[in-house]
């Protein structure tokens, strides 16, 4: 099977092109491919449409610093703090230039990306009728079928999906545990998907426990080797999240000046990943790094 | 005893939550009041968090946000945010708890926009899941601060339906079910009355009626069984403190 082993430079580099539309981690609050949204402010990468149900301020950061064009969410903020301050300037005062907004709900966000998953145009629910969502997201159809009202909300097929696991092999066949959020609708969605892996292991290993694979390693065009992909988030196994690092965020974004020392602080004067992690500190990584030990019971596979 | 008006709000949102339901927990106190209905009245409650975690008892450990690593362990499953939705969209969710910036006199509540959305005066964060439990829960229960801008006559977007402008007006839009079952704020507990408007149905201790209505956007009613908040009891303030010594989500 093909290779599809990358640096995290080259991953955003040769799979993410201006004007994509990309997928940002779909847990929700967990594993949020955060060092992937730092390359590709580092490679200034533009105009995208980013995709997610909530990925906290990763959002906030690329609309600061002017690589979005639109966003296609359910939430966008600072799950910490509440509200981003880069998403309102850039809403609210076109700062640092205006941006679409595609407004979803959690549950119609997981059903285009599901109807992109599942090869439909479209998929319908009984969610959001009433709502102002269906007005100010026009793509949102009030449709009538057996007398019953309903969304038809259309499907979404990503230009590329940029997910964290836990571990995958060099093939891209990888384990993502813990809450899945809308992960591997968005994998399956994905016309490229970019996998960020706390470990890269041997394929035995990930052949030995079928059942919790995300997606078939055919379906995976790029993966990277990046322990810590989801700092500030966590990543269940590995390390817990950083509260303070999204408290700090929402202090010192407060104004255009003090975003934009943030962004040279921890991606603009780094080279790399492995410089970001120098950067957050060694001690307070360490202090997040899971301890204890708790083994799920195994599983018997056997065939005879 | 003394008490915070953040833990006597968690223990108000607590006693809506009946034993066996099924309940969407939001984030914040929420979080809280999940644990202590289910230490308290409500020991066979089960817990639904939209990031895809189901738990049918609540981490001993306070939670920033319901992704934290100490929501995943002792999870009793841990799945994909479409699947608690479909469960949803069945009816299997009893009730479900959402905060918001904004909310009227029928219980809309606003998380997106303040003003025009083409051209709003704030952004606010957006739906996240709320939109889809006030649409599919057979119940709402939002917990909010009591501000006069808070309380509103009209919100200037409906993220989470309520009873749209009230009476029939879920079923002709044809929502399947569901609507307010209370508003827990910092002054008191409000329930819907005739034609579906938000009456105040118990003032918390120490509150005024006056202060109440003084700081509601709309002409607020007194429910006819207008009664006080009933305290936290100590069993119920064991739980809460138990979890957040530090009063980081009710101090």
């Amino acid at each position: 099977m093909k290779e599809k082993l990358e640096t995290l430079e080259q991953a955003i580099k040769n799979h993410i092109n201006d004007g994509d539309s990309v997928v940002m981690g779909a847990c929700l609050e967990p594993m949020i491919p955060f060092a992937a949204a730092y390359e590709i402010l580092r490679q200034k990468k533009k105009s995208l449409n980013v995709i997610a149900p909530i990925s906290d301020i990763l959002f906030d950061m690329l609309i600061g610093a002017g690589a979005v064009k639109k966003v296609t969410a359910a939430w966008a903020g600072n799950v910490s703090a509440g509200l981003g301050h880069n998403y309102r300037r850039a809403v609210e005062k076109g700062d640092p230039f205006p941006i679409e907004i595609e407004d979803h709900s959690n549950f119609s966000i997981g059903l285009a990306l599901l109807g992109g998953a599942m090869g439909a145009p479209f998929l319908p629910t009984k969610s959001l009728l009433g709502t102002g969502i269906v007005e100010s997201n026009p793509n949102l159809k009030q449709e009538v079928y057996n007398g019953e009202k309903l969304i038809y909300v259309p499907s979404i097929n990503p230009d590329v999906a940029i997910l964290g696991v836990q571990r995958a092999d060099k093939n891209g066949n990888a384990h993502l545990w813990g809450n899945l959020g809308i992960a591997q609708d968005a994998a399956m969605a994905g016309k490229k998907v970019i996998l960020l892996a706390e470990e890269i292991v041997e394929t035995s290993d990930v052949d030995s426990d079928p059942n919790r694979v995300l997606v078939p390693g055919f379906k995976v065009t790029s993966v990277v080797e990046c322990p810590g992909f989801a700092h500030p988030s966590p990543v269940q196994g590995y390390y817990q999240r950083d509260h303070e690092f999204f408290h700090t965020y929402h202090k010192e974004t407060k104004t255009v000046d003090g975003f934009k020392h943030w962004l040279d602080q921890y991606v603009l004067s780094v080279s790399s990943h492995e410089e970001y992690l120098k950067q957050v500190g060694k001690e307070r990584l360490d202090s997040l790094r899971i301890k204890q030990i708790k083994l799920a019971a195994p599983v018997n596979y056997a065939a005879d | 005893m003394d008490y915070t008006t953040g833990e006597l709000m968690v223990v108000a949102a607590a006693r809506e939550i009946q034993d066996e339901e099924v309940v969407f927990v939001g984030m914040r106190l929420p979080m809280l009041a999940f644990a202590v209905a289910k230490r308290t009245h409500a020991p066979n409650v089960v817990g639904f968090y939209e990031c895809g975690i189901v738990r049918d008892f609540p981490s001993e450990q306070l939670l920033y946000t319901m992704g934290d690593t100490p929501n995943i362990e002792g999870a009793q499953w841990c799945t994909s945010t479409n699947h608690l939705m479909f469960l949803m969209q069945q009816g299997n969710v009893d009730c479900g708890f959402i905060g918001g910036a904004e909310i009227d006199r029928f219980g809309n509540v606003n998380t997106s926009y303040i003003g025009n959305h083409n051209n709003p005066k704030v952004k606010l964060p957006g739906s996240g899941g709320a939109a889809d439990i006030a649409g599919l829960s057979n119940r709402l229960l939002v917990i909010m601060n009591h501000e006069k801008r808070r309380l509103t006559e009209k919100v200037d977007y409906i993220t989470s339906p309520g009873a749209g402008e009230g009476g029939n007006w879920r079923e002709e839009q044809g929502i399947p079910r569901g609507g307010i079952g209370s508003l827990i704020t910092t002054l008191g507990v409000m329930r819907p009355g005739g034609n579906n408007e938000l009456e105040l149905a118990s003032i918390h201790p120490g509150i005024a009626l006056e202060e109440v209505k003084e700081n509601t956007g709309w002409d607020l009613k007194a429910g006819n069984n207008l009664t006080e908040t009933d305290p936290p009891k100590p069993e119920e303030l064991d739980v809460i403190r138990s979890i957040d010594p530090d009063g980081f989500w009710t101090g």
